[in-house]
């Protein structure tokens, strides 16, 4: 099997992901976008790991998914607070930040 | 594209290579479902398949506790988190018109670029790289000791970090 | 052979370390203090001068063992942290070893920055000297600067200033030299600026720090040329980078050093020493710093700030010493600079009224003195006049504040407010008149011993024509502080010394309600001698007599002492409001001349004494067992290399005989033979070549050896000599005095005006007071000639180029033309502001939709960078 075909794959997902998180404007599907990417990191990972015959790999993988989790429940906790607030969560309307 | 690699791929291992393709297929397909479709509850099941897809990769990759942590963690939690994040946020469940941005044509380029300098990046540095048998696979017991052993710290870190994002997301989300 | 170190040399590095950390807690926690930290300062330095007295006292002990164990050549302790000098196993016989210690600070490119400290005699003298004045001035700013709105910075900037100094003098590299330079420099600013409300002080700061910072590139640029030129050299043989003093030095002397890397670092260099030291031609800020407080002038002008580029050149003196081929030519571009020097500003300060601008020529004089011996060959007599100049100096300045502070109303004009103050204040004229006469170099006080070294020596070594300069510079010197003793303490009272600034005081504060009463009062009170007349205009010779006796043992009766003469009240009324800066310290008693109180009184004495007696701490009139610093703070030539043992004879083949007990120190030998103590061949007219062909300095030393410093030779003691500066100062002291009398008291017809009668005397008296024109030269000519022709520049282009484009465009129809034409001269005339407001609006506009607050922009961006610095990645790489 070649190893290529991993990162390729991981590559591919990642780039849906960026797609994913530029062109959507609600927050909760960026945020799947954003899971999205950190699979395709995940991929990539177990994929070196193969590669170079040691398990770091799946260490860093699990801290990933941890961290991911993590992410998910903050980023919709968040998206929550902003939906109870301004009845919307498109994030085109969430421009405050804007110079 | 994928699909010159896999033939080629083909005479390593077939039932190997072959079960990565159909995966493979099916989570490109997924993910691309995923970020067009235009019902956001779709859009999370989809994600369901990709994910799921992931696991299996893993299970290929030969990293079953990977694989098993990726189906409880993310096709158990993290999706029934964002069907209820959806819930929460959004009475309607049937297909809305207004889910991408108005700039989203941005996107296709800038994906595009990406995925051009990165497959050209890795077909050049492991275009004919093989990984010879997918050994017998990393047992629990082994990223146990990895953890708890030389990658303490980053554990005990995301420990906090889980923490702190359930003390957040309970601050964040409670109505007060 | 090493004699012992001990804990005083071992960390020395405190002594700079200590008055930093009382600077940052004066800052800190200063103005909360009982004494608003003028304590911690205090403190710091007395602490620090502890530690110097302590490393001086080991220093002189290891001299001594060295000298006392020469054979037994015992390697040495070189108590360094990060390395170990090669150079302390190859330690000869008769070169005592620096303490040398020192520790990585950071590390680039092969380079490594190192901290550390180098202690030999130099530096264990500076530090006691710095340590020294520096308490003392502290001692006397308690009192000096008290009531000032800013007393706590006051004391942390000086404090901090010393601590500047004290890092440079135990620099064990450049860096740190530079470091130590660089915080003076700042301080000086903090300082001279201090009373920044007046625009004249704070104009007076920059230009101080602005022109040393043009010598500071000098700093800058040598020390680069000198590291790359030496790095390789003193890594290989020494193992210390090339920023080391000691590196540098032994690098200097190898004989492998580039010529012209050496020239142009020397040069850099000096062109630092050059702004740092006042000497000529950037020597013009230094008068003008003397918009600070006296205080600060006096440490200034005394061990520090200008001291810092004579010890910069003593420090690395084998470079320069190498770079100028000092002991084989007759001129070289040290001795020019500082014979011009001693002469312009002593002629300089002939014509100054102000007490100050005396002392400040007279310091860039004495500079000169410093820099000359340096730059002829006699190290150790300059460095000499370094230690007792500090003293006779910082006395003065103390003086000069001591008499504005107390006698003359915060003035420093001499001709105005001073005059016939020897009688008011006895221990400030006495301690003047000491400090004075060892400035004009008289036979026992220390400005004879120095001051008449550097000239003897300056002559010995081949530099004869400097030696007159030196010597008419000494005549000038005598003249000049002879004039400023008689303007400030005898003839008649003038000013605010003579009470009798009343009525332009009464003027000058009219609108002071409080005051005008008194004023009132004045005019009806009789007075003796008519002081408080109205109608008097100058106040010169009447006043003279007035008010000077009932005033003159009033210390503390003040506005309200029924004991004093009926005129008192009024006069004291009006000198409270003469004397506009007494708001400062505000109480009573400080009116009317009077001798000034304890704390400034204690530290002037103290460096009176000092004046009187430092010479004799290298007294060489007096024979061999009087030369302390020769003994102690110069170091020995001598390769040091493990034939040193066998180097000692070589040198030594001209006298057979005992030339090995000269190594070990004996005295005796050495008063036979040369004042040389590296070289025993004799100094003799004939037997120069001799003496050049042996030792350090004058070729490169042997295979293997290093050699740290150049054997530089010193002259006979000859009174004959002596005798001929003492006859130039005394005639100095004696005609400026008889002039002075005739001018200032008699006012002799023929002299007084004479400035204006005689052409070619007004025109040197124009020349003068204009301060040759250096001012002018650089505020008018140098910068205008560089910004003009650009400003003209860009006008013709504006002119001939744009407008040229404009007419062209119009050629299409006049009055489209004549719209353009004017569209776009608007725009030339209105210029670059226009232009660059608009461009940054327009960036700003351009890019604001950057901003647009939109998240998924955002990812956009940083995903299509990410990728297009990643194709930039793939394509440099591949």
């Amino acid at each position: 099997m070649f190893a290529v075909n991993f990162f390729l794959l991981a590559a591919v997902l990642f780039c849906i992901g960026v797609y994913g998180v530029i062109a959507r404007r609600n927050a909760v599907l960026v945020l799947m976008s954003v899971e999205l990417i950190l699979n395709s990191v995940n991929l990539n990972l177990l994929g070196f790991s193969l590669i170079n015959g040691n398990i770091d790999g799946h260490v860093f993988a699990l801290y990933i998914i941890a961290v991911a989790a993590a992410e998910v429940g903050v980023g919709l906790a968040m998206v929550m607070l902003v939906y109870r607030n301004r009845r919307s969560i498109a994030l085109d309307d969430l421009s405050e930040m804007k110079g | 594209m994928m699909v010159p690699v896999l033939l080629a791929a083909s005479e390593v291992n077939v039932a190997l290579n072959v079960a990565f393709g159909v995966l493979a297929v099916v989570m490109i397909g997924a993910a691309l479902f995923v970020v067009t479709t235009k019902n956001v509850v779709h859009a999370a099941l989809w994600l369901v398949i990709v994910l799921s897809g992931m696991a299996a990769q893993y299970l290929l990759a030969a990293a079953e506790f990977v694989a098993v942590s990726q189906v409880l963690v993310y096709v158990g939690a993290v999706m029934v988190l964002f069907l209820f994040g959806i819930m929460l946020t959004r009475a309607q469940i049937g297909a809305e018109g207004n889910l991408n941005n108005p700039g989203w044509a941005l996107g296709i380029p800038v994906a595009l670029l990406l995925l051009g300098v990165m497959g050209w990046a890795i077909i050049d540095l492991f275009g004919d790289q093989t990984i010879e048998e997918a050994p017998g696979g990393a047992s629990t017991q082994a990223i146990s000791d990895q953890i708890l052993s030389p990658y303490l710290a980053p554990f005990l870190a995301i420990t906090f970090v889980l923490l702190a994002a359930a003390i957040g997301a309970i601050v964040l989300a409670r109505k007060d | 052979m090493l004699g012992a170190t001990g804990w005083f040399l071992d960390n020395a590095w405190l002594i700079p370390i200590i008055p930093g950390v009382a600077f940052a807690l004066i800052i800190l926690i200063g103005k909360r203090l009982p004494m608003q930290g003028s304590e911690l300062g205090v403190a710091s330095m007395a602490a620090s001068l502890v530690l110097s007295v302590g490393a001086a006292y080991q220093w002189i002990q290891r001299v001594d063992d060295a000298g006392g164990h020469s054979e037994a050549g015992t390697l040495g302790l070189i108590a360094g942290f990060g390395r170990s000098l090669t150079a302390a196993q190859e330690e000869g016989a008769a070169y005592v070893q620096p303490v040398i210690r020192s520790w990585t600070w950071w590390e680039s490119g092969g380079a490594s920055f190192g901290y550390g400290q180098h202690i030999d005699g130099l530096a264990v003298m500076m530090l006691f000297l710095v340590a020294f004045i520096s308490l003392l001035v502290q001692i006397y700013s308690l009192e000096y600067v008290r009531g000032d709105r800013r007393y706590t910075h006051f004391f942390a900037a000086i404090t901090l200033f010393s601590a500047g100094m004290l890092v440079m003098v135990l620099g064990e590299n450049m860096i740190q030299v530079i470091l130590g330079w660089e915080i003076m420099g700042l301080c000086s600013f903090l300082l001279i600026g201090h009373w920044w409300e007046d625009e004249a002080n704070s104009t007076a700061a920059l230009k101080a720090f602005l022109t040393v910072r043009v010598g500071d590139i000098g700093l800058l640029v040598g020390t680069s040329v000198l590291f790359f030129g030496a790095n390789d050299w003193t890594q290989e043989n020494l193992g210390t980078s090339g920023f080391s003093i000691q590196g540098l030095s032994a690098w200097a002397l190898s004989g492998e050093a580039s010529e012209t890397v050496l020239l142009w670092g020397a040069v850099a260099l000096f062109i630092a020493c050059i702004g740092k030291s006042g000497q000529f031609p950037l020597h013009t800020w230094l008068p003008d710093a003397m918009a600070g407080p006296t205080p600060v002038s006096s440490l200034l002008h005394s061990s520090t700030m200008v001291v810092a580029g004579v010890f910069l050149v003593a420090r690395l003196y084998p470079v320069f010493w190498e770079a100028f081929s000092i002991p084989d030519v007759s001129v070289n571009f040290i001795v020019v600079i500082a014979g011009i020097t001693i002469v312009i500003s002593a002629l300089l300060a002939f014509v100054q009224d102000d007490i100050k601008k005396v002392l400040a020529y007279s310091t860039v004089s004495q500079l000169g003195y410093m820099m000359l011996g340096l730059g002829a060959g006699a190290w150790l007599p300059a460095v000499f006049h370094i230690f007792t100049h500090a003293f006779f100096k910082c006395c003065l300045f103390l003086c000069a504040g001591s008499v504005s502070h107390s006698g003359s109303h915060h003035s420093f004009d001499m001709k105005r407010d001073m005059g016939g103050l020897a009688k008011k204040m006895p221990i400030t004229a006495g301690a003047w008149i000491v400090a004075t006469l060892a400035l004009a170099g008289v036979f026992p006080l220390s400005g004879f011993f120095s001051k008449d070294e550097i000239i003897d020596n300056v002559g010995h070594n081949g530099y004869e024509v400097f030696m007159y300069i030196a010597l008419f510079g000494a005549f000038l010197t005598a003249g000049y502080m002879t004039r400023a003793t008689y303007l400030t303490f005898f003839g008649e009272p003038r000013g605010a010394a003579a009470h009798a600034s009343a009525l332009e005081a009464a003027g000058a504060a009219s609108g002071r309600a409080g005051a005008s009463p008194q004023n009132d009062a004045s005019g009806h009170v009789p007075s003796p001698g008519g002081a408080a007349d109205p109608a008097l205009e100058e106040g010169r010779a009447s006043a003279g007599q007035v008010g000077v006796s009932p005033l003159e043992d009033r210390g503390v009766g003040g506005l309200s002492s029924e004991e004093d003469d009926p005129a008192d009240p009024a006069l004291h009324g009006e000198l409270a409001t003469a004397g506009l800066a007494h708001a400062d310290h505000g109480d009573a008693e400080h009116h009317g001349p009077h001798e000034s109180p304890k704390l400034i009184l204690i530290p002037v004495c103290i460096l009176a004494f000092f004046a009187l007696t430092a010479g004799f701490t290298n007294a060489v009139a007096f024979g061999e067992d009087w030369e302390q610093f020769k003994e102690y703070v110069e170091p020995i030539a001598e390769a040091s290399d493990l034939e040193a043992a066998g180097a000692a004879p070589r040198a030594s083949d001209l006298e057979a005989a005992g030339a090995a007990s000269v190594r070990s120190g004996s005295s005796i030998l050495n008063d036979a033979s040369s004042h040389s103590v590296s070289s025993p061949a004799p100094v003799q007219e004939e037997g120069g070549e001799e003496e050049h062909a042996s030792g350090c300095g004058y070729t490169a030393p042997e295979e293997g050896g290093i050699c740290f410093f150049p054997a530089v030779s010193h002259a006979e003691f000859e009174w004959s000599k002596a005798a001929l500066s003492l006859i130039v100062v005394g005639i100095g002291l004696v005609g400026s005095w008889f002039v002075c009398v005739a001018l200032y008291s008699k006012r002799s017809r023929s002299l007084v005006g004479l400035t204006q009668r005689l052409a070619p005397a007004r025109w040197g008296y124009n020349f003068l007071w204009n301060k040759y024109y250096l001012d002018h030269l650089y505020e008018q000519r140098i910068i205008r000639s560089i910004a003009h022709p650009i400003a003209r520049g860009a006008n013709w282009v504006n002119q001939n180029v744009i407008d040229g484009v404009v007419n062209g465009l119009g050629i299409g129809g006049r009055k489209t033309g004549g719209w353009v034409y004017r569209n776009i001269d608007q725009r030339v005339v209105d210029g670059a502001v226009n232009a660059s407001g608009a461009a940054a609006g327009g960036t700003g506009h351009a890019l604001q939709p950057v901003q647009s607050g939109k998240v998924n922009q955002y990812g956009a961006l940083l995903f299509g960078a990410a990728a297009v610095f990643a194709i930039v990645l793939v394509i440099v790489n591949v």
